[in-house]
């Protein structure tokens, strides 16, 4: 038997007593390091397009993304993303690069338990979700390109 | 009966405390209370292959080196109590499998330590044994891995977060003439007052830290005032002000004598938000910074109530809110 | 880069962040407002999730008008079979040499 009359009052009462979190500086965080991914991807396209003439906008965006995926892979092996996201939040984690790092961090931290179970059936564990729910929208998004 | 009230035991044949040990990782370390720890590790893998391994070789060795403080050889032992944080706490399980002495796990999330101190003080003082090893254990890694996310995940932890501490403490208790004794000990209830935030895990401890703390005046007709020290495991910062507001609204006031161990353990610049947490918290700073300062006579009558929250992810998952229980556990130094 | 402006530190999971700006992301390509942020910031947009998002969607659509149902079906993870190999081809050889460490 639980007291809920008592247990509401006791979790407003201990929202109130949690400290606040200035939302300012944590936004302004997340701007300017979301900001330099992309300024990143930027420059990592129009310097592919730049030295491969031949390369569409397409093929290069491509590429970009790769590349991304690939340094961000890396700098979660060696240590470094789960720092950069410390500090900047969603700046980090909306970017491809931390589609990455929620990729290979599991990998990583389950890799004792085995590399079959551990690491290759551990790997999906965040992103997991996100691959499902984009492939069942993309599906949803064709069928409504249909009746439009 | 050797009972106050519902809840409080009382030893008549004083179990002391005849050898302890604590053994913490750098983190700690570099934390507000390096100078009294027995072992600080520059590595926190401690020369294993995982965290789980570490944390299991942890507990082990506090264990083999307080029962060697008590100037005891492992065979001579009677029973083991000890328990952690890992899922059928197997840290401790397999610390017992190399050590080859009489096992009883137990389970009270970050009570743990209280848990089995009152436990073993009850073998003692009923003469069901001579001696009793009470100890447990926690890793921020393995900690972090089953209840958290992955470590390199780029996540921010949240304000109300407490950082699980790695390390071990052991005590070994035994009928003795001298030495630190355990007077009393409350065994707490399960506390749930519908918290299920498991990144606030201080508000959710906080009732039943205070139900103990409650009971156990109550049942032994003490003030706070009587104790030197009332010390509890890892409520950290929001936690302990929310205890002493809820012990203030039954009319109990908390002054000076008041501390919590997660709240201490870190220094400021260390960055664990809300303080410590995990078994490893309550367990390095009794065996370490209290019973030195009893033994040096500062500190007479402490109250140490260690409180664990009983959920797992699954039960989190399933927005089950947060169980708690707290233990009270009473040591009187001798001089 | 103007994408970031979208960004507001919820208390979400990052997986819950993820999910929700992948289905913005498909939103906006269903409602055919993609294509304009993109000429306009660039890869302010396609570096986020969203740009999955948003080639998934595209991907099905362009599908589907090309090679009906079958197309619409192979058409959201051909156009991101890329992205999700390297992460996972990465993650697998990442995690192979390196092992997670205890933060300080």
């Amino acid at each position: 038997m639980q007291d809920l009359e008592r247990n509401r009052k006791y979790n407003e009462y201990v929202t109130s007593k949690m400290a606040k979190t200035k939302p300012w500086p944590s936004l302004f965080h997340a701007f300017w390091v979301g900001g330099l991914i992309c300024l990143l991807g930027e420059l990592i396209k129009d310097s592919l397009m730049y030295f491969f003439p031949t390369m569409t906008a397409d093929v290069a965006g491509v590429w970009e993304s790769a590349i991304l995926i690939f340094i961000a892979s890396f700098l979660t092996g060696v240590g470094v993303y789960d720092r950069i996201g410390a500090y900047a939040g969603a700046g980090s984690i909306v970017p491809i690069t931390g589609f990455s790092n929620s990729i290979a961090s599991p990998a990583m931290e389950f890799k004792r338990e085995g590399i079959i179970f551990g690491l290759c059936a551990k790997m999906f564990v965040i992103a997991g979700p996100v691959i499902v729910i984009g492939v069942i929208a993309s599906i949803v998004a064709g069928i409504l390109g249909l009746i439009f | 009966m050797n009972r106050l009230g519902k809840q409080t035991f009382v030893f008549n044949n004083y179990p002391r405390v005849i050898g302890n040990y604590s053994v913490v990782g750098p983190k700690e370390g570099k934390g507000n209370f390096a100078q009294f720890f027995d072992e600080i590790s520059d590595n926190d893998l401690f020369g294993e292959k995982s965290y789980e391994k570490a944390e299991s070789k942890m507990i082990e060795y506090t264990i083999t080196q307080a029962i060697a403080n008590a100037k005891l050889k492992p065979d001579e032992v009677d029973v083991m109590l000890a328990g952690d944080l890992m899922n059928q706490i197997t840290s401790s399980s397999f610390a017992a499998r190399s050590l080859s002495i009489p096992y009883a796990g137990m389970f009270g999330a970050c009570s743990t330590m209280a848990e089995s101190l009152c436990i073993g003080a009850c073998l003692v003082d009923g003469g069901y044994v001579s001696n009793a090893v009470c100890a447990t254990g926690s890793h921020f890694s393995s900690a972090e891995k089953q209840f958290r996310y992955p470590l390199e995940l780029g996540t921010q932890r949240p304000p109300t977060s407490q950082w699980t501490v790695t390390g071990a403490g052991c005590t070994v208790l035994a009928r003795n003439d001298s030495g630190i004794a355990v007077t009393s000990a409350t065994i707490g209830k399960v506390v749930d007052w519908g918290v299920t935030d498991a990144n606030n895990m201080g508000a959710a401890m906080a009732p039943a830290a205070f139900d103990t703390i409650a009971t156990h005046l109550q049942d032994t007709g003490r003030e706070p005032d009587y104790y030197d020290l009332i010390l509890t495991g890892d409520l950290g910062k929001l936690g302990s002000e929310i205890l002493m507001d809820l012990l203030e609204y039954k009319g109990y006031k908390l002054g000076k004598n008041y501390s919590d161990c997660g709240q201490m353990i870190y220094a400021n610049y260390q960055k664990t938000f809300m303080g410590g947490s995990g078994c490893g918290c309550g367990a390095s700073i009794l065996n370490s910074y209290v019973l030195q300062r009893m033994r040096s006579g500062h500190l007479k009558n402490v109250l140490f109530v260690a409180t664990g929250a009983l959920m797992s992810t699954v039960s989190a998952q399933q927005g089950e809110s947060i169980p708690c229980i707290a233990h009270g556990v009473v040591l009187k130094g001798d001089l | 880069m103007l994408g970031q402006i979208l960004i507001i530190t919820t208390k979400m999971t990052s997986a819950r962040i993820l999910v929700s700006f992948l289905l913005l992301g498909v939103a906006l390509e269903v409602f055919g407002v993609f294509e304009t942020l993109r000429e306009f910031a660039g890869s302010g947009v396609t570096v986020p999730i969203m740009g999955f998002g948003y080639s998934l969607a595209k991907g099905a659509m362009e599908g589907m008008a090309e090679n009906g149902v079958i197309g619409m079906l192979a058409g959201g993870l051909t156009a991101t079979a890329v992205g999700i190999t390297v992460a996972v081809v990465s993650a697998f050889i990442f995690s192979l040499i390196f092992s997670s460490k205890t933060k300080k």
